[in-house]
Order: C-alpha cells, then structure tokens, then sequence
C-alpha cells in the first residue's frame, strides 16, 4: 500500500539531532549545517504557545523527524483513539520527513507508564503489533518506522527471535524499521548477545533511520554487566564503532544523536553530528568508487 | 506474562519479579526489573519537577521526589502528554501532612499548574482595549465578556505571587509576607505573563470568567470595596489578555 503523504519526501541521508527547547535560540539565530531535527511528537501536541511556534520556525530551516514516545503500540489494549488523532494532526500540520515509534508498550488501565516496556515475542503479540501499526498507518496516512527496543530483561513465553518479530511486522504492514545502534549495543550485553551478529542479521534494506545514543553501565544482582539505555552522554566507543560496521552494511542512512537527559552546550551535539556524519561520507564515498569503477 | 501483572509489579516494590520474566542466565533477576521501576518513578518525578519548579525549590529536591513518589502511587498520568501531568498534585498538596508546616505550598502549586496550562494553551488574538471602548455605554452593563484559552485566576490566602516570583530568577530572596493575594496569569502572545492583582480587581474578575455580566461583575467588585476602580480595573484586566471576545450584549 501507498500513501498520498509518504510523497513529503524523505529525510536527507545526513546526521540530525534531538531538538532540545535550551538550544532554540542558538539554532535559530546560528542556523547551523544540520541534516534534520527529531522531536518527540508528545511535546507538540499541546494546543499552541511556544512549542509550535518553535517547531514551525525549525520546520521552516530544516527537515523534521516525528518521533512518537506514547502510543504504546505493543500494549494488550487497544490503541488510544485520542492519542492517534493528535498524532495524525501533528503529521498534516508538519509534514515530517519522518515519522516513527517504538517496539514498546507504556500505556496500562491504570494510566501511562512513562517508560518503554517490553514484551515477549510470540505469535500472538505479533498479530496484535502488526494490527496497531497497521492502524497506525490507515490513520495517520503514511508509512511509519518501527524501533528495535533496549530490554533488560527477557520472556520465557518469547518464542519469535527479535529480528524475525521486527521483520515479521514490516513484512505484513509495510512499515520501515528505525535501527537504534545504542539499543542494539545495551540489549546485546544485557542479554550476552554478539552486538556485531545482531546488525549482520539485520534486515537493512528495511532501515529508514540510525539512532545513536550514551548508555550508562552498571551490574545485575549477578554481577553481570547490564548496561542503561540513559541518552546522556556521549556515544560510547562500542557503539560508535557498531556504528561503523552497520553503515558498512546499510550504506549511508539518516542517523539522529539522542541526547535527552543532562543535554549539554549545543556544540557538543554539534560535535557528536559531525562525527556520524564523517561516518555517512566516508560510505557515500565507497559507495560512488565502487560504481564508477562499475562504470 | 500479561501487562496486568507486569505493571502491578512495576508499581510495587513490594512485590517479586513477575511470573516469565527472566535473563541470559535463565532466572529472574530482582536488579534487572528495578530498573524499569525506576524509571517510571524517575520519569514521572522529573515531569512533576518540570511543571513545579518553584514548589520544588521551596521544599529541596528530596522532599519534592518523597513527595511526588508518594503522588505517582496515587495518580498515574491519564494521558501520555507529561506536561497535563499533575493536575492533581496541588489537591494532593493540600492533603500531604508532611509539607503542613508550608500551607502555602498547595496555592503555589496551583499556580504552576495555570502556568502550564497557559503556556500550552491555543492561540488566540487577545480582545483589544479599542474593541471594548467600541460598545455603546448603555449596553456595557450587560456585556458578557469571553475568557482567553490562556487566561486564570488563582487566589490565595499566601502572598503566593510574591512568592513565584522570588523564586524566578538564581538569587531568591526571602519573602515574610503572608497576606492573601490573587494572580492573573495571561498569554496574549507567546510569552506567558503573571501578575499580582488588587482583592476587588479578582472579585471582578473571577466574576467576569465565570460568566456575569460586567454590570454584575461590578456589583460584587463594590461590594468587595467601595473603593473599586472600574475603569482601571476593565482595561487593565483587557491589556493584561484576559479575554478573547465579546458576546451579544
């Protein structure tokens, strides 16, 4: 299936950044060289005031990625009818380049949790995900892009391996996957898996955005290492370099620095761009060499 | 494993790991699950801290995530808009005896939770003050006025304005007053406003949101004090964006 809105065009196959309010100012009088901003859609569907006013002089310089943190696609109820018209309103306001969500639940009879969390992947939760991306997507009226999630721990009802859950789903819905190497990287270790064996696995003609992040670390009640999907610092060097390794198999790919919490000077993020960009480079590079020699 | 029992457990650090979950290692392990219950208290204490700042500031950082934690057991958002979470918090506020010894804690509160919904609020041309002169005298007494989506009025028996703003910029510094204060909280553009009013300024204007007429409003205003202003307090109320329209006289 095709939607009329997926004609808005695509993000441009650069590094972007988080859109954090403490740096508005400084972007909007520096204008500074940035492939896209991300923004967490939740934080714009207020009626109006200073976020859209932001969010429309940002829209106005650069490409935007809607990133939804709420919509508790992998909950067992249904989906929040309210929540998804504000996101669909948001989408026809903006016109992002992209629009994506998590591999997660967060939303409960008891109220919204605030966290992304996980479940298990078996035949029925695949049926159940697939239909809400699907609902999504009919109602929102563009393609989506699912993120692989960072757990801590695991499921002894999972029967589906992750990759094959995630591919399942973009199989079925038509969906794009968002790849999150920092996620990757944390779940990787939390559950002693090879980080580098995960991306190989990867279905990578399916990635339509590169998230990269700061973990924290720290130890299980077993003493295992066990590492904290925190955005804020950083990329670590691990990552970093599962970076590298993933843009050798996708090609260059739009890729967002997440820097949520304890956000620092612009610069730094400014910094931490420029950096997966060389990456981005470096791959269009080879990739133009290799078909001139084609040629 | 069923959410049911996963988010019973995340809300409760009393309870053991949930049936299902387990690790590499093939067992549940306690660490691994406290970190989710960590961070949904962290996430919805640091979305309180966000919209309640200067309540924050009043009590120190401790008592205020003792505080929201106890709140969070209470209420979970009902929406996954963080910034309409605590709508509750001031209410809650008033029943926390630990925080008694600061009875003006709830209105400040209150007046944070305004200051959000302002800040958010759809925008709207404030009524201009040549607007309001355009009525005919005659038919002013029984005009009806239309709030601005931004517009309220939080009134205290604490000098609670006062205190807001002390607490806005590094250096706060001490304030003794304790008298009753009222303070409008306008946005006629982007920038949201606050602002301390006189007693039978708020009794006209807590009459004209609610609805009365401006000769009603005016009535009760001089029954507060003889002394009201009515043209002082109609066009100041009207700068300040208090409202959005006028309805048929």
């Amino acid at each position: 299936m095709t939607f009329a809105i997926d004609g808005a065009g695509a993000l441009p196959v650069r590094a972007g950044l988080g859109l954090k309010p403490e740096h508005l100012d400084e972007i909007l009088t520096t204008e500074p060289d940035i492939g896209f901003f991300e923004v967490h859609a939740e934080n714009y569907m207020g009626d109006g005031g200073a976020p859209h006013r932001a969010l429309a002089e940002i829209v106005a310089r650069y490409p935007l990625s809607l990133h939804g943190v709420g919509l508790s696609i992998g909950a067992e109820r249904p989906l929040d009818k309210a929540h998804l018209a504000r996101l669909k309103a948001l989408v026809e306001r903006y016109r992002p380049q992209s629009l994506s969500e998590h591999l997660a639940w967060s939303t409960h009879e008891s109220g919204f949790l605030n966290d992304l969390l996980p479940l298990p992947y078996t035949k029925q939760t695949l049926e159940r995900v697939s239909a809400h991306v699907d609902e999504v997507q009919q109602t929102v009226g563009r393609h989506m892009l699912l993120e692989n999630p960072s757990t801590y721990i695991l499921f002894e009802d999972s029967t589906i391996d992750e990759i094959d859950f995630l591919d399942a789903i973009a199989e079925r819905t038509g969906c794009g996957l968002l790849l999150d190497v920092n996620n990757v990287m944390v779940s990787a270790v939390n559950h002693q898996l090879d980080a580098f064996a995960y991306v190989d696995r990867f279905p990578v003609e399916r990635v339509g955005e590169i998230h990269l992040a700061g973990y924290d670390e720290t130890v299980d009640g077993a003493g295992d290492r066990l590492l904290i999907d925190a955005h804020n610092s950083t990329v670590a060097d691990d990552v970093f370099s599962l970076y590298r390794h993933t843009i050798g198999r996708t090609g260059p790919v739009p890729t967002l620095i997440e820097w949520d919490n304890d956000v620092p000077a612009f610069a730094v993020l400014l910094a931490e761009a420029t950096r997966a960009e060389a990456v981005l480079d470096e791959a269009a590079q080879r990739r133009n060499a290799s078909f001139a020699r084609r040629a | 494993m069923d959410q049911e029992s996963f988010t019973k457990a995340l809300l409760d650090a009393g309870q053991p790991v949930p049936d299902g979950v387990t690790s590499a290692r093939g067992e549940a392990d306690a660490a691994r699950f406290a970190v989710y219950r960590n961070n949904v208290a962290v996430s919805l204490s640091k979305a309180l801290s966000q919209r309640f700042p200067v309540v924050q500031r009043l009590v120190g950082d401790d008592f205020f995530n003792g505080m929201a934690r106890a709140f969070i057991a209470t209420t979970l958002p009902d929406s996954p808009l963080m910034f309409a979470y605590g709508d509750s918090f001031p209410d809650f506020i008033t029943g926390f005896t630990p925080a008694a010894a600061l009875p003006y804690l709830a209105d400040t509160a209150r007046l944070e939770a305004q200051w959000t919904r302002a800040y958010h609020a759809a925008d709207v041309s404030p009524l201009a003050v040549e607007a309001l002169a355009a009525i005919a005298p005659e038919r002013l007494g029984n005009t009806t006025l239309v709030p601005h989506p931004a517009a309220a009025l939080v009134r205290s028996n604490y000098s609670i304005g006062t205190i807001w703003q002390a607490h806005q910029g590094d250096e706060v510094s001490v304030q003794t007053v304790m008298a009753p204060e009222s303070i409008v909280i306008t946005r006629p553009d982007i920038v949201v406003q606050v602002h301390v009013i006189a007693e039978a300024d708020a009794v006209f204007a807590a009459a004209l949101l609610r609805g009365d007429s401006i000769g009603e409003a005016t009535a009760a205003a001089f029954e507060t004090d003889p002394a009201f202003d009515f043209g002082h307090a109609m066009v100041g109320l009207v700068s300040l964006g208090m409202f959005a329209g006028v309805t048929d006289q």
